[in-house]
């Protein structure tokens, strides 16, 4: 055993004179996270993690089964629940992964706007989130057409449509998105490519940059807490805080099981494109307070398309939220800004009441 | 007299390397940028431009009040019988966000179930966002056959 571990030892000095690993082990020890009564909102960016890391391991094992062409999408997926083994459990896990990451990973993003975690020194942290988020939205969007199912089909026809809303090269972007006129297997293959090469090299990118600047910055401290003198405790981050990560790592792969299990990812219909769009066509949820904004805006506004003032409606305020660091100036002083809260806060109602309506709200009358 | 001319020539001259350097660096860039650029703009579909499809429904198989999605070369078509026994052809394609659109015989209307846009028979929209009327084709019957063409 003992001359185990001195081959051990020796392997690791060899690695460290080269490697210098003994630094990545500082960097980890030196950062302290504080305890205080909104400490709970700091799990978050680490569960969105975690379920990052869950979806690109389930998402290579459906690289080995899936087919991306128009023809055989829907087959392969076909193939994949019913023949060959946990290939459900596989998908389902890698369905239910997405939809809890965008959720917490806009539960991240609210708590940091409420807690005002994006003022100085940490700008560039909050707009690599920002972009990071967009990200994953995007993977969703691209991911949700390749089983080539009819919800899918409509989702994505209504989706690229929105492109083509945006002035002056809307038409032109939206072709190159879907690869000619309509939503067709050229779609198909570019999402897939976007899907898989695309958005992960970007995440890549990013999520290293996030990372590093959460670990260099250290975890931001709200500013009533601050203002009070700083909180009185703190907690390592390596062993203390990592590990209390780890349980809610532990419970997510738990929750994740059970949902896939009770409530697998259903595929439905192959797409037809030369069948009406089925009522009740909707788009992922988190989709859902835009395309229900949309449903809600007449045809037209003043001398605008009402299609194309939502648009860019949303367009704007995800350019403004891109840029809140900027916006909010109090904040940045070290001042408590209440209105930029109350103006969070009302966000947040509308996108909650907008997404029930979307779901509750009946489609024919 | 040398020395004082030398930082002068050595500065053109390596402004002149630095301005080739930049220059081939650029066209690098350029001719790298240039085809992938075309090459991710889809080439222009072959069939979208036919005007006129023959379908393969018969006019004995559209009773009155229903109707029926047609392909209209690449493009979705619908074919609808109205109440009083007429034939009419739209492009299915709604206007508004671009989802197929659908006969509802409770209603005697063209309806997207997307957004709820209803149109009428004429292809006006009579409730709903679309911004403007369903493209109106020319539907004409011959013998058992019917004919859509696109109005020149």
């Amino acid at each position: 055993m003992g001359k185990l571990r001195e081959h051990f030892d020796s392997l690791y000095r060899w690695l460290d004179d080269r490697l210098s690993l003994s630094v990545a082990g500082q960097m980890a020890k030196k950062k302290d996270v504080p305890v205080h009564k909104h400490t709970i909102w700091y799990y978050l960016g680490g569960m969105t993690l975690f379920l990052f890391c869950v979806q690109v391991a389930t998402g290579i094992l459906l690289l080995f089964y899936y087919r991306p062409s128009a023809e055989d999408a829907y087959e392969s997926i076909q193939f994949l629940m019913a023949e060959v083994e946990f290939g459900w459990l596989i998908r389902s896990i890698h369905h239910w992964s997405a939809n809890l990451m965008i959720f917490t990973a806009f539960l991240h993003l609210f708590s940091v706007m409420l807690l005002k975690a994006y003022r100085r020194p940490r700008e560039v942290t909050w707009m690599s989130g920002v972009l990071l988020l967009g990200i994953s939205m995007a993977f969703g969007f691209t991911g949700y057409l390749l089983p080539w199912n009819e919800l899918a089909y409509f989702a994505t026809r209504v989706g690229t449509q929105i492109m083509e809303a945006v002035p002056v090269a809307g038409a032109f972007l939206a072709t190159v998105l879907r690869g000619g006129s309509d939503v067709s297997g050229a779609t198909l293959t570019r999402f897939y490519a976007i899907h898989v090469a695309v958005l992960p090299m970007m995440v890549t990118f990013l999520l290293f940059l996030h990372l590093f600047l959460v670990q260099k910055q250290g975890m931001s401290e709200p500013l009533d807490v601050e203002q009070e003198g700083g909180s009185k405790e703190k907690m390592p981050f390596f062993p203390n805080f990592l590990l209390r990560d780890l349980v809610g790592w532990l419970t997510a792969l738990a929750i994740l099981a059970a949902l896939a299990a009770y409530f697998p990812a259903e595929l439905g219909e192959k797409a037809d494109p030369f069948a009406p769009a089925p009522a009740g066509i909707k788009p992922e949820w988190y989709f859902m307070f835009m395309f229900q904004t949309l449903k809600y805006l007449p045809a037209h506004i003043l001398w605008f398309e009402g299609e194309v003032v939502g648009i860019l409606a949303f367009g704007l305020l995800g350019l403004a939220l891109f840029v809140v660091p900027f916006i909010d100036r109090r904040a940045d002083r070290g001042e408590r800004s209440r209105w930029f809260t109350w103006m969070v806060i009302a966000v947040i109602i509308y996108i909650i009441v907008l997404t029930y309506l979307g779901y509750t709200a009946d489609p024919t009358v | 007299m040398a020395s004082r001319n030398q930082p002068t020539r050595q500065h053109s001259r390596r402004g002149f390397i630095n301005w080739l350097l930049g220059t081939s660096l650029g066209g690098l860039v350029l001719s790298v940028l240039y085809p992938v650029t075309r090459y991710l703009i889809p080439p222009a579909a072959g069939e979208s431009a036919s005007a006129t499809v023959t379908l393969s429904i018969r006019p004995e198989d559209v009773p009155p009040n229903s109707g029926q999605i047609f392909r209209f070369g690449s493009q979705p078509g619908i074919l609808v019988r109205t109440p009083s026994g007429e034939l009419r052809a739209f492009s299915a394609a709604c206007p508004h966000l671009g989802c197929i659109v659908q006969y509802r015989d409770d209603l005697s209307r063209v309806w997207c179930a997307c957004h709820n846009g209803h149109f009428d028979l004429n292809g006006r929209v009579v409730q709903g966002p679309p911004p403007g009327p369903l493209e109106v084709f020319v539907v004409n019957e011959r013998a058992d056959e019917i004919v859509v063409s696109r109005d020149a």
